[in-house]
This record gives C-alpha cells, sequence and structure tokens, in this order.
C-alpha cells in the first residue's frame, strides 16, 4: 500500500449511460454499472472497506462495506451492488456501525497487535478501518489462531507473514487481474483459507514474477517491502519516471531524508496505470551501489592507474586532449554517443556539443543497436519515425500479432495488459523462433505460433501478406483513401506472386503453410488488428525491410488511425524514442530533419550561433572502424556501454584501444570505461531532472530524487565540456534545455515543463494542431501524406550456417535483468538469473552428449566464449539461444559485424555457432578476466559518498 | 578513410540488393544514390568511390556500379576543409 494514497474509489470506473442515486441524503449521477460504493466516494462519502481498491474488480469478501438500502431487505456490500436508479442509499446508521465493529473484531481476533512495532504502522488499512468503525475491545479468546506462523522471506524485496493476513483476496486478485501471472491462490477453507504461492512454495520457488502487485494491493503488512521493514516509512513522495524499459512507468519514489525507501507505482501513470514490474519496482538499489564511482577520474593510458581529480582538472584535460586530437587528426577525428538510457535534455545536449562544439556530425546513439530500423521504416511508409498508438489502445484490439517480441520479459507492464485484453478474448498471433511466455501459458494461448526460422522475417511477412491480397481481404476503401496508388498496385502485383505464397515460403521460414493463411486471414478480418514488434524484427541484415513489411501489413488491412490498430515498436530502454527524436543520428537534426535540409539547418544556425555541416557524419560502427583505420581517435560515450552491448567484442575493444582519447560518463566502470582515459561519474535517474520519451511517444518527467552523488546532474557535465571546449553554453536548469528543443522541433513545440507538470506526460506531435498530445496518429492522413507500400523482396543473411558450424544463435533478454545488467547486476535481481546460460534443444543436446547445466562452447566466425546449457524445447532444434546481460558471459564475443542494410543496427539475432562441451572458460574470458583484474587494481580506493 | 574497403562493398552490396529489387530500375538507382548521399559519411563515399577507381570496383554488384558510375556527381562529396 503506498504511503502516500491516492483518493481510492473502491471499485473501477465504469462507461455506461448515467444513473441517478441518493446516498446519505446526496443525488449523484454515475455511469451505470458503478458500484454504490464507487458511487459514495464520487460524492465525497468514504464507505468503510477493506477488500476493495479501484484497480480490482468487486469481490464482496470483507463485509465493512455494508450499506442499506431503502425498501430492500438486508445489508447489501456496497462493492458489489451496482446503482440503479431512484436507489435511496444510507452508508451510516447504529446497525451498520454495530456490523462493521462486529466484522472488525472478528479480523482483530486473529490479527497481532503489535501496531507499534509493525512496519506498516500508520500506513495500514486495517488499522485505519478499526479506528474507523470505533473498535474499542475483542472479546474474543481464540482457541486457535495464525498469529505463530511463520514469514516467508524468500523474496528478495518482500516478505509474506501469514500472521497478519485478512485473507482479503487483494494479493490474489492483483495477480490475476493487474499482472495476469495467477501465481496465488487461497488454499484451504474456512480457518484454513490461506494465501498460498504455486504449489504451496515460497514466493521464490513459485511462478511468481515479483512485479509488486500483491504487495501493492495489501492493505495490512502481510506483504511488505523489505526495505520498509529495514528502514520505516517515508516522509515525501516524488513522483518520477522509470529508467529500465520503454514502457516508461511513473513511480512515486517514497524518500526518508535523501534515501529512497521504496518505489511505488504510480496509479496515475498515463503508461502503467498503478503497474510496474521486478525491475522498476524493487531493483533501484544500484543507485546507491558501492561500485558507484563518485569522482573524476583521469590516466594517460589504459595500463596506468587511475588519477582522481576535480571536475574543473578533469573538465579541462578532456577538452584539451579532443582539442588536440583534431589539431593534429582533423575535425572528424572525434564524435560523441548518447544514450537511450540518458534523458532528453542530457541526448539533445551531447549532439549539440558534437555537432556545434565538435564542428562535425559524428554523433550517434545506442539506438543504432535496437531499433534505427524502425526510424527508417516508418519514416519512409508512414512519415514519422514512431509507433502509432498508445498503449492503451491494446484494450481496444481484437486481433495482436507480436512478432520478434517477448513483452512479458522485455516489456512487462505492457505484457500485462495485452494479457488482460487477451483473457477478454482478443485472438493472438506470435511469430517467433522461440516458444515465448505468450505462445502457452496457464491463462494465456496464442492462437496462432508461427515458429519461423531466424532470418525468415521478411519472407514470412511476405507470404502473410500474399494471402491477404490473393484471397481479397485487402481494405481497398482505406488503400484508395489512405495510400499512394502506384506503389499500392506495385506492391500488391509483388506480393501476389506465386513465389510468395506460404507455400512457397515454408521451406525457408519453416512456418506450415496452413498456419500462415489462417494467421493472415485472422489478421485481416478479425476486426481491430495490431502489430507489436521488438528487436526480434529489427536486428536482422533485413530489420529496415521487416518495418516496412510490417506498415506495408497494417496498410492494406486497414490497421492504421485508430485505437485497437496500428503499428507499435516496443522500444528496448527508457528513452530510445526519446533519443533519436533529440537528433543523435549523425544524418538527423532534432525532430528526424536531415542535416542536408538547408531551412532546419539555417534554423539551428541561428539558434546556436555557428555554421552546421550538411553532410552525415559516421555511425557508431563506421566511428569504430575509422579508429581501427587510425583516422578516429577520440569519443565522448554518455552513458553507453558498447563494448558490451556491441557486437563482436573484440572488434570493439580493438577500436577503442586505438583511440587516444576514450571519455566514458556512467554509474559504474562499465565495460568500456576499462578501456577509457576520462571518466566522469553520472547521475543515476535519481539523481537528476529531466524528460523521458517512452515506446508510445509519451514524454514523461523525470524529477530529482535525491542529491547527485559526485555533485553534477549529467547534463551540467555536458555543458562544462562544452565550456570548456569554447562553445558557451548555458542553462541553469533542463526546463530551459526542454524549451530549447521546443522552439527548434516541429513536433515538440508545445512541450514544456509547466506543461509536463500540469498534464503529468504528454505524447508528441504537441504543437497547435494538438495542444495536449497526439495518443494515435496518422488519424486522418499519414504524417507523409499518402501512405507508401515499399516492395520488401526477401534477401537471405550472409550468415549461413556450414558442417562446421551447423546452428543458429540468437539472443535476447529476461525479466529480472535489463540489457548489460550494468544496473541489474548490482540488485538482489540475480536471485532470478546469476548467469546467462545457453539454451538448447534436447535434440541438439543428446548430439553433442550435453547434459542440462554442462559448461559448453560456443563457437562463430567472430569468436569464443562459455556458458552453461539449459536444455530446453523452447528452442527448436537448430537453434540456440542465450542472453547478453553478464559480461563475463562474452555473448557479443560470438555475434558479427553483420547488420542491417538501410541502418547497421547489427545482426544480433542471427549467427552460425557450432557448441560443444567443455571444461574450461573460453581464452577471450580468460583474458577477460585477466584484463578485469588489471583494471579493478588501477582503481584508486574511492569511498562512496553516504548520502 | 577509417573503414576498410571490404566492409564499404559489403554495405553497399546490401544497399543495392534493396534498391535492385524496386520496380522501377532508374528510381531505383537514384534512390540508391540518395540512400548514400543522406546515410553515409563523406569519407565513406570518398572511400568507395576511391575504390572504384583503383579496382573498376571489385566486389560490387552490377547494380550498385552502375548506379554510383550513373549517380558519381550526386554521391561523391566536394572535398571540404579538414
Amino acid at each position: 500500500m503506498a504511503l502516500f494514497r491516492e483518493l481510492d474509489y473502491g471499485t473501477p470506473a465504469r462507461t455506461g449511460a448515467p444513473v441517478t442515486v441518493e446516498i446519505d441524503g446526496q443525488a449523484i449521477s454515475v455511469p451505470a454499472g458503478t458500484s454504490l460504493m464507487r458511487a459514495a466516494q464520487e460524492a465525497g462519502i468514504a464507505v468503510p472497506k477493506l477488500c476493495a481498491s479501484d484497480s480490482l474488480e468487486p469481490f464482496g469478501s470483507c463485509r465493512l462495506c455494508v450499506v442499506e438500502i431503502e425498501g430492500r431487505r438486508g445489508f447489501p456490500a456496497s462493492c458489489t451492488t451496482p446503482v440503479e436508479a431512484g436507489m435511496k442509499v444510507h452508508t451510516q446508521s447504529p446497525k451498520l456501525a454495530e456490523l462493521r465493529r462486529g466484522t472488525m473484531e472478528l479480523y482483530i481476533s486473529d490479527h497481532p497487535l503489535d501496531c507499534l512495532t509493525c512496519s506498516a504502522n500508520g500506513n495500514c488499512e486495517l488499522q485505519d478501518m478499526a479506528g474507523v468503525v470505533g473498535l474499542r475491545e475483542v472479546r474474543y479468546d481464540p482457541v486457535k489462531t495464525h498469529l505463530a506462523e511463520a514469514k516467508d522471506e524468500s523474496n528478495p524485496y518482500f516478505t509474506f507473514d501469514p500472521a497478519k493476513c485478512i485473507v482479503c483476496n487483494r494479493c490474489v486478485r492483483a495477480c490475476e487481474e493487474v499482472q495476469g501471472t495467477f501465481a496465488l491462490t487461497i488454499t484451504g477453507r474456512g480457518f484454513d483459507s490461506q494465501v498460498s504461492a504455486g504449489q504451496n512454495e515460497t514466493f521464490l520457488d513459485s511462478e511468481c514474477v515479483s512485479c509488486g502487485a500483491c504487495v501493492n494491493a495489501c492493505p495490512t503488512a502481510t506483504l511488505m517491502e523489505k526495505s520498509v521493514i529495514e528502514k520505516g516509512q517515508a516522509e515525501r513522495s516524488v513522483t518520477t519516471t522509470c529508467a529500465y524499459c520503454g514502457v516508461g512507468c511513473s513511480f512515486k519514489a517514497e524518500i526518508k531524508g535523501n534515501e529512497v525507501v521504496r518505489m511505488v507505482p504510480n496509479k496515475d501513470g498515463h503508461a502503467n496505470h498503478g503497474h510496474a514490474c521486478v525491475k522498476g519496482r524493487f531493483a533501484w538499489g544500484y543507485a546507491t551501489h558501492p561500485d558507484r564511482i563518485a569522482a573524476p577520474m583521469i590516466r594517460e593510458s589504459i595500463h596506468e592507474p587511475w588519477r582522481t581529480v576535480s571536475w574543473d582538472e578533469a573538465i579541462a584535460y578532456t577538452a584539451k586532449r579532443f582539442k588536440d586530437i583534431q589539431a593534429q587528426y582533423g575535425r572528424d577525428s572525434v564524435g560523441g554517443l548518447t544514450s537511450s538510457r540518458c534523458t532528453n535534455e542530457e541526448a539533445y545536449l551531447v549532439q549539440k556539443l558534437v555537432r556545434a562544439a565538435f564542428g562535425n556530425n559524428n554523433v550517434d546513439t545506442c539506438a543504432r543497436v535496437c531499433h534505427s530500423p524502425t526510424g527508417y521504416g516508418l519514416k519512409v511508409t508512414l512519415g514519422e519515425s514512431a509507433g502509432t498508438q498508445d498503449f492503451d489502445s491494446v484494450l481496444a484490439a481484437d486481433v495482436v500479432l507480436v512478432i520478434g517480441a517477448n513483452p512479458t520479459d522485455g516489456h512487462p507492464v505492457f505484457g500485462s495488459q495485452l494479457k488482460r485484453r487477451l483473457r477478454e478474448g482478443a485472438k493472438l498471433i506470435v511469430a517467433d523462433p522461440r516458444g515465448i511466455d505468450l505462445v502457452r501459458g496457464p491463462h494465456v494461448k496464442a492462437d496462432h505460433h508461427l515458429q519461423l526460422r531466424p532470418g525468415s522475417n521478411v519472407a514470412l511477412l511476405n507470404s502473410l501478406a500474399h494471402v491477404i491480397v490473393s484471397e481479397g481481404l485487402v481494405d481497398e476503401a482505406f488503400v484508395a483513401e489512405r495510400c499512394e496508388i502506384e506503389a499500392f498496385e506495385q506492391w500488391r502485383a509483388f506480393v501476389a506472386d506465386p513465389r510468395h505464397s506460404p507455400e512457397a515460403m515454408e521451406e525457408l521460414t519453416g512456418v506450415p503453410a496452413a498456419s500462415v493463411r489462417a494467421a493472415a486471414r485472422l489478421y485481416a478480418t478479425g476486426g481491430n488488428a495490431a502489430i507489436y514488434y521488438g528487436l526480434g524484427v529489427t536486428e536482422h541484415s533485413q530489420g529496415s525491410s521487416t518495418v516496412m513489411a510490417i506498415a506495408n501489413l497494417a496498410m492494406a488491412t486497414g490497421n492504421i488511425g485508430r485505437p485497437g490498430v496500428g503499428v507499435n515498436p516496443l522500444r528496448g530502454q527508457n528513452n530510445v524514442q526519446g533519443s533519436c527524436d533529440m537528433g543523435s543520428f549523425p544524418h538527423e537534426l532534432p525532430g528526424y530533419r536531415h542535416v542536408s535540409d538547408p531551412l532546419a539547418r539555417a534554423q539551428f544556425e541561428q539558434a546556436w550561433g555557428v555554421t552546421l555541416l550538411d553532410e552525415p557524419g559516421l555511425r557508431i560502427p563506421n566511428m569504430l572502424a575509422a579508429a581501427h583505420a587510425g583516422t578516429f581517435k577520440g569519443m565522448y560515450i554518455q552513458g553507453e556501454d558498447p563494448a558490451q552491448s556491441d557486437p563482436d567484442t573484440q572488434h570493439v575493444t580493438d577500436a577503442l584501444k586505438a583511440m587516444e582519447c576514450v571519455v566514458v560518463q556512467d554509474l559504474f566502470l562499465n565495460e568500456t570505461a576499462k578501456y577509457a582515459h576520462v571518466f566522469l561519474p553520472g547521475a543515476s535517474f535519481l539523481e537528476k531532472n529531466g524528460t523521458f520519451t517512452n515506446a508510445e511517444r509519451r514524454i514523461s518527467p523525470v524529477r530529482k530524487v535525491m542529491p547527485a552523488l559526485a555533485g553534477k546532474e549529467d547534463w551540467e557535465v555536458t555543458v562544462a565540456l562544452s565550456n570548456a571546449l569554447g562553445y558557451p553554453m548555458n542553462y541553469s536548469h533542463p526546463s530551459q534545455i526542454m524549451d530549447e528543443i521546443a522552439s527548434l522541433t516541429p513536433t515538440f513545440t508545445g512541450v514544456s515543463y509547466a506543461k509536463l507538470e500540469r498534464l503529468g506526460s504528454i505524447q508528441w506531435p504537441c504543437n497547435d494542431a494538438a495542444p495536449e498530445g497526439t495518443p494515435i496518429m496518422h488519424e486522418d492522413a499519414f504524417v507523409r501524406g499518402k501512405g507508401r507500400f515499399m516492395i520488401t523482396e526477401y534477401i537471405a543473411t550472409e550468415e549461413r550456417t556450414s558442417r562446421k558450424r551447423p546452428l543458429i544463435l540468437t539472443t535476447g533478454r529476461i525479466l529480472s535483468q535489463y540489457n548489460v545488467g550494468a544496473q541489474t547486476r548490482r540488485t538482489a535481481n540475480g536471485a532470478w538469473h546469476a548467469e546467462d546460460r545457453l539454451e538448447i534443444h534436447p535434440v541438439d543436446a543428446e548430439d553433442r552428449g550435453i547434459n542440462d547445466g554442462d559448461w559448453v562452447s560456443i563457437n562463430s566466425r567472430a569468436g569464443e566464449t562459455a556458458m552453461r546449457a539449459t536444455i530446453t524445447e523452447r528452442v527448436q532444434p537448430g537453434i540456440v539461444y542465450t542472453t547478453f546481460h553478464h559480461p563475463e558471459s562474452g555473448a557479443n564475443v560470438i555475434t558479427t559485424d553483420n547488420s542491417d542494410w538501410a541502418t547497421n543496427c547489427p545482426e544480433y539475432k542471427v549467427t552460425a555457432v557450432q557448441i560443444s562441451k567443455v571444461a574450461t572458460p573460453s581464452q577471450w574470458q580468460e583474458e577477460f578476466q585477466a584484463f578485469t583484474h588489471e583494471q579493478l587494481d588501477l582503481l584508486p580506493q574511492i569511498k562512496v559518498v553516504q548520502l | 578513410m577509417g573503414m576498410n574497403a571490404t566492409q564499404l562493398i559489403k554495405m553497399a552490396n546490401q544497399i543495392g540488393a534493396f534498391f535492385a529489387s524496386q520496380p522501377d530500375p532508374l528510381q531505383a538507382r537514384d534512390d540508391f544514390a540518395q540512400h548514400l548521399k543522406r546515410q553515409w559519411d563523406p569519407q565513406m563515399r570518398t572511400a568507395l568511390y576511391a575504390h572504384l577507381d583503383a579496382s573498376g570496383g571489385e566486389g560490387l554488384s552490377a547494380f550498385v556500379l552502375e548506379a554510383m558510375r550513373a549517380r558519381r556527381d550526386q554521391v561523391e562529396p566536394v572535398a571540404r576543409p579538414a
């Protein structure tokens, strides 16, 4: 239960026609279907309750909310009684008071009377209700209670204390209705009724995903955060935005002094509506982890000890090194890297520094290695480099196609929203080489699982389109009105070719033609159809083609421009969308305007007072290649870790070693920082102000919760560096940076911190045409005018299996860890995923004599590493899979230099490998360990500043 | 130039393969040229043309060769001060 409680109406809002009732003499009109409890609360009358919450459907078990209705017998529960016209309701009477006191007395007779030492003291609904009903004594002396039952402390973040449980079912219902995992149930009957996880297992051993919904729902201290038990209750609360995935959940950081006590999902959060996942809810301890580096450091070479210096010295040193490099090797010999983990304001400043202070366009962002094909493909077809919907749109979808995404792991809060819609009856098509959780779970089952071979996305999408075109399922009216007809007719002819039929493609994709035909028919005719996709689409040599093929499908079936439909990229990191919006790509200024556009350039030149180059700069892989060749010598890297996250690790680290000045601004000595000459300590999301933009284009405020550990917020560091480089920047608060962004970016002209404060969040475009933002794009016309169908010929990747490397490795992520793991590895999330493992099919394992848990070598043409094997039928024969959250696993030692044709987004998803049983780590791993030890020894002994 | 020719050839051929599959050959050539012009750093384009001049375009697909030659005035960067 949140300390700083929002008003809880007891039951969810309804949307029926208005009905007027009288409650305690007050007339109130509410939508039909509204409960009496909610109607009363809307009239300002609080009815006592314990089992009711407006985030859950009414349940009617606690009997505290009983009311009297004139003309009716008995005392109905107000939470389960809907309003009826003309009802006259009384919420207070001597009889009701007696009943409620009696109920409370029974509850308290089996509840410890330890309020003064209870972790929920002062923040307990049971305690509140005892006061509300005027409970003064407990007359019972029960012979049997639950008071001696043992606590379950298995979960690293919260405890379950059955002694304090009132069996109100809120946790069970939250697990079902909000999270959709169904891990909890009530076992036993009568006195023996109790909350049980899994099959009477501990919370940690059960299928519980530790989202915290149960903890949030609990009205007592039964389910309580360990941080609250340890630290006590918070003193204040600050609303901010999560720094993990692209869902961008809103949280209330509850704080005592400068210390976070807990993060509570914000019920008014527009992206998450009060829900969270194990990362955002609990895995924030990294912000004060002892590994944080709290002072700037410099060194001449990477084999020298780091020297702790003042900010002034670090900034001056860095500026001099960059200036010297540019003087010696030329203007283009340096560049910068923005991060999707940093704020919009920070990304904007880094690209501004590169363009205005370095004087080139060598700026890129980590979106290069995840969603750059989304930006390209959607711009070409629809006219804007962004998803078309808001997350809530899924609640109006009748058919959902999930391709190359694993929402329940990668975007868990959206995954829960999707599962809720599926439970309501929406149909699901999953296109994925693996059997992700959505394919088949206890309460969700895909209607079609198109288990394609990695690398065959375009072939599959073309065959889906073939069915739609050849079976007359095109929305001809939509296409005629909204799309370029000539391009459509060319596309229609292209996909109609028999070579694209599901039957012809079956050998290539591995998906039975009948399944493809059925899925295509469902997508085209099943009502509102929405496509959600992730990195399984973009991280291929045909990533951009796949995005365009997805847009083609949506346009051909008229599934664009209204709720329930659309093209929805699920962005990996919290600010992928924002970092791209902010001009982090080397060819685009903020707002996706090409550097060759003279009008856009003139606008920025006037505002910034510099002349800008009209040619694109180097992308990340180009910068690394140029470093290899000796022409690229210096890099300013803010909040990114290419040495772990980018493909072909040895190529990356060799490039870093070849540079003369690598500057890393980060929280920790990450893998890249081990090759750096300057370390500038970064600020976590709790330590700064700014904004993040999530996958639905929603700009949300990031608010400072505690002082920056090293004394500077990240934007301040960039400002200082720019000034030292000779290009003046002068901001005193990130709101001023946003004002500049708004003044220069057509889709942001209406955005300001004042408006964000008022609205909570804003979906761009936000301008005169849409002053409060745009939940759904392309409603009346596409941003580019007419939608453009693109021919998407399937072109096989050059990465092929062979006798030497007969398996395909594909990579992904897991629920409890995040990206390179720099944050989550420094939390207790290791309880769920302490190491990366290789998933291998039983047949492939048996062929190689591999048992579950064995160490295996993974060998590709790029390199070799080793990890333990997990034998599972989640993967097909011929396919192996791993995650990349732990640097010592070296998952990217194996991935290759193949990339998307249009954007150079790496082809992480297809690598030919051989697997064999081994007893020792790979040579790379041994070298990695030795290098890591060396680098850790070179660190000064810095104590983390105690907040 | 900071990128070896092999990598540039591979990238150019990949881009060429996409545009070569588009229905209008002349438009495809223009679009290929525009892609290089709008997406590639000038150093990379210069290096690719240097490879074309030095080797006759060894390793480049026929479509790429044709497009590079036909649209050289648009794609090859104008020298600028370092």
